[in-house]
């Protein structure tokens, strides 16, 4: 018998960074991890809560901007520089939105000052002028993902990561160099919501099992099965290819039918 | 030099008579036409709303808020019927400018005259601004502020902040009706030039033991520090108070109490302010949450001055706008259709088809749409607690466009997959597969989103079940 593998899951604010529904990736990697018979353990990471040396897999979602000045406070100092030498050292995470910005060097606000973020990755964030609004397809390691992005924050990747996929559709981190996210070591951040690992399971399994090395544990996964996961997966992608109808510029008279009731049969 | 005829009523009229021939063009060719006339007459002249709610001799309430804001005003659009006088009302829950605007230009006549004592309108979030400022209305109702949308509405303080610049517009002859049970409420409608009438619940009885997942707010609007709640009824409405600053809810004005809950169908409850009361007022709309809209039409009907009684016997009468909670009897069996359209909604849904948790009363098909009036991501289903679902042993359906997200979301709260019942094409299709698979069961219920809702509603109208809500 093999010993009893667990899978310790940092949530990061789970009260303060979880606007976009992003609750579900915690669902994903907990119960992705129970099927296979590893014990999940979801440690909540709030305000003054310290970072616990055992963490696998941290997941850090998105918040408004009075929560991210808060958890932007929280992260200086030595509550921070944890957590980078945790992704330093290997541990996996997944940091979406809001999470992904702080875990860049700096967040640049329109009229505010500069929000600093934990300098795991290589990445800087400016406040940019029109939202992105979308579905997303995108190409990577993991085969196609798809998600939802949400964010007005322009992202520009510096030399010191890679980025985690190349947009095939919609806008991405900043609208003009084609790129989605970024990836450092065991490490991910996205603007993709959906939220991202219920409709994309090889992500999700690839955290787990890199969370599973990081701590040294057996990171052999036996293969579910995902076709409700994959049925997700082909209609949001399905969704991206169609045309917006509310994107501007567009004729009267094509905003008038878009916004007709549906007809009767 | 001589008067002419001013520009503007040129405008006025051209705007109200194209708007109407474009609704006659859609009722003819058989499309329920809400919003396009409005569309047109806002295009030719944009001042059009304002020119005709302000003949209005009664004046205009407009009702705001992320839920309840189609059931509340209709209400009050009841109650103020029942006091004697004729109401224009937005009643199709066309609620952004130009669905206003249809209703405001489909009755007036082409001089600008409104064919109505008093109007009632109900406003989309992101619209309230804009509905502010063309109707200028005497009562403000608003009902909260919960995470809807986001795609369409950007972030919760956001709206909030735009809400407050619009609020602080209004002059001293605006009164506002606000739910001060919520926090971001109470707090951007506590300085300002409109006088303000509370109000809010104190049901001890029916008090939650813990935040929901999809609660938003739990932290002060004024220190940001985070809130307790001495009482939470629902997301994150309550008797709360700040750990930090003291900034705590505000004394009801008018307060809902003594509220009994009768599952899918009715609630009694009693509503009382300083010098009004109407006592145990039995309604036919279920659950806690529509506590909170029976509370605010009471608080509306008395600030417009009707009495108690006159509130009482319209609520007694009234019945669920399409699609929120209501009834249809289709081939000898009983369907409930429920909108759900956010996390807290849908959770508030749940808890009432559930019996308050336990499991499942009736098969139950879940539809979701991702068309812009459903909200284009559908994140927000992994914040309803749907693992109030995973006891029980009956069937649950998924359909819509994105019906496949919400098998999958239910897979992963723990739903066995054996009770799933994923349907692929169109919703029509899904209705009648659905019916067929669970024939011999005398109940069913039917969760869908706004545009499935229209698709749903359509289609049993076809079969004869109900009538097309914009015959109403």
């Amino acid at each position: 018998m093999s010993r009893q593998r667990t899978l310790r899951i940092g949530w990061l604010y789970p009260t303060k960074m979880n606007i976009y529904g992003d609750r579900g990736n915690v669902i994903v990697l907990s119960q992705r991890a129970a099927w296979r018979g590893i014990e999940p353990q979801v440690v909540e990471l709030d305000i003054g809560d310290p970072i616990p040396d055992d963490i696998d897999v941290f997941f850090f979602g998105g918040g408004q901007d009075q929560e991210q000045i808060a958890v932007s406070n929280d992260l200086a100092g030595p509550k921070g520089d944890r957590l980078r030498s945790a992704i330093e050292d290997g541990a996996a995470a997944l940091a979406v939105c809001g999470g992904y910005q702080l875990f860049g060097h700096v967040y640049r606000p329109h009229d505010a000052p500069p929000l600093p973020g934990i300098g795991a990755f290589d990445i800087e964030t400016d406040a940019g002028s029109e939202r992105f609004i979308g579905n997303v397809v995108a190409e990577s390691q993991w085969g196609e993902l798809v998600g939802f992005e949400n964010h007005s924050g322009l992202t520009w990747l510096g030399s010191g990561v890679e980025p985690m996929a190349r947009i095939v559709h919609g806008r991405g981190n900043n609208g003009q160099d084609g790129t989605e996210g970024a990836k450092y070591r065991n490490a991910l951040g996205c603007y993709l919501h959906g939220s991202i690992l219920p409709k994309n399971p090889a992500l999700a399994d690839w955290l787990i099992a890199r969370g599973l090395e990081y701590r040294g544990q057996d990171s052999e996964l036996e293969s579910l099965p995902d076709t409700l996961e994959e049925r997700a997966h082909r209609s949001a992608v399905a969704r991206a290819r169609i045309e917006r109808r509310d994107e501007p510029g567009r004729s009267l008279l094509a905003r008038i039918a878009a916004y007709a009731p549906i007809p009767r049969s | 030099m001589t008067a002419r005829p001013g520009i503007g009523a040129v405008r006025q009229s051209a705007s109200i008579s194209a708007a109407k021939a474009t609704l006659e063009v859609l009722r003819r060719s058989g499309r329920g036409g809400t919003a396009a006339p409005g569309l047109v007459a806002l295009q030719i002249d944009p001042e059009v709303v304002s020119r005709i709610a302000r003949r209005l001799p009664d004046g205009a309430v407009v009702v705001a808020g992320t839920n309840g804001k189609t059931t509340t005003s209709r209400m009050i659009a009841d109650i103020v019927e029942a006091s004697g006088r004729s109401v224009i009302h937005n009643r199709s829950g066309s609620n952004l400018a130009r669905g206003v605007a249809a209703t405001f230009v489909e009755h007036a006549s082409l001089s600008g005259n409104p064919n109505g004592q008093m109007a009632v309108i109900e406003s989309d979030e992101a619209a309230l601004p804009e509905i502010l400022r063309l109707v200028r209305p005497r009562l403000v109702v608003l009902n909260n502020l919960f995470r809807d949308q986001l795609d369409r509405y950007g972030e919760l303080d956001t709206v909030g902040t735009k809400w407050k610049a619009a609020l602080a517009k209004l002059t001293p002859s605006t009164r506002l009706i606000v739910d001060v049970d919520d926090p971001t409420l109470a707090n951007i409608t506590s300085d300002l030039a409109a006088p303000r009438t509370t109000f809010g619940l104190s049901v001890p009885e029916h008090k939650l033991d813990e935040l929901p997942h999809a609660a938003d707010a739990a932290f002060c609007r004024k220190c940001g520090a985070d809130l307790t709640y001495r009482e939470l009824y629902l997301g994150h409405l309550g008797d709360w108070v700040c750990t930090s600053c003291g900034f705590a809810r505000p004394a009801l004005d008018v307060m809902g109490c003594d509220v009994h809950l009768d599952a899918m169908s009715s609630l009694t409850m009693s509503v009382r302010s300083m010098d009004k009361e109407t006592r145990d007022v039995t309604v036919q709309v279920p659950g806690i949450y529509n506590a909170y809209n029976v509370t605010a039409a009471v608080a509306a009907g008395f600030a417009l001055g009707i009495e108690p009684a006159v509130v009482q016997a319209a609520l007694e009468q009234f019945r669920s706008p399409f699609g929120r909670a209501e009834k249809v009897i289709f081939d000898g069996r009983e369907i409930s259709i429920a909108l759900v359209k956010n996390p807290v909604g849908f959770n508030e849904v749940l808890r009432t088809i559930t019996g308050g948790g336990s499991e499942l009363a009736a098969p139950t098909m879940i539809v979701i749409n991702d068309e812009f009036a459903d909200g284009r991501d559908v994140s927000w289903l992994w914040d309803v607690d749907f693992e109030m679902l995973a006891a029980g042993s009956l069937p649950i359906a998924t359909a819509g466009i994105r019906g496949a997200d919400m098998a999958n979301r239910l897979k992963y709260a723990g739903v066995d997959e054996s009770r799933l019942i994923p349907l692929e094409g169109s919703i029509e299709q899904a209705l009648q597969t659905f019916l067929d698979r669970t024939r011999g069961e005398p109940r069913v219920s039917i969760l869908p989103t706004y545009t499935a809702m229209l698709a749903i509603r359509a289609a049993l109208g076809d079969a004869g079940a109900v009538d097309r809500f914009w015959e109403e």
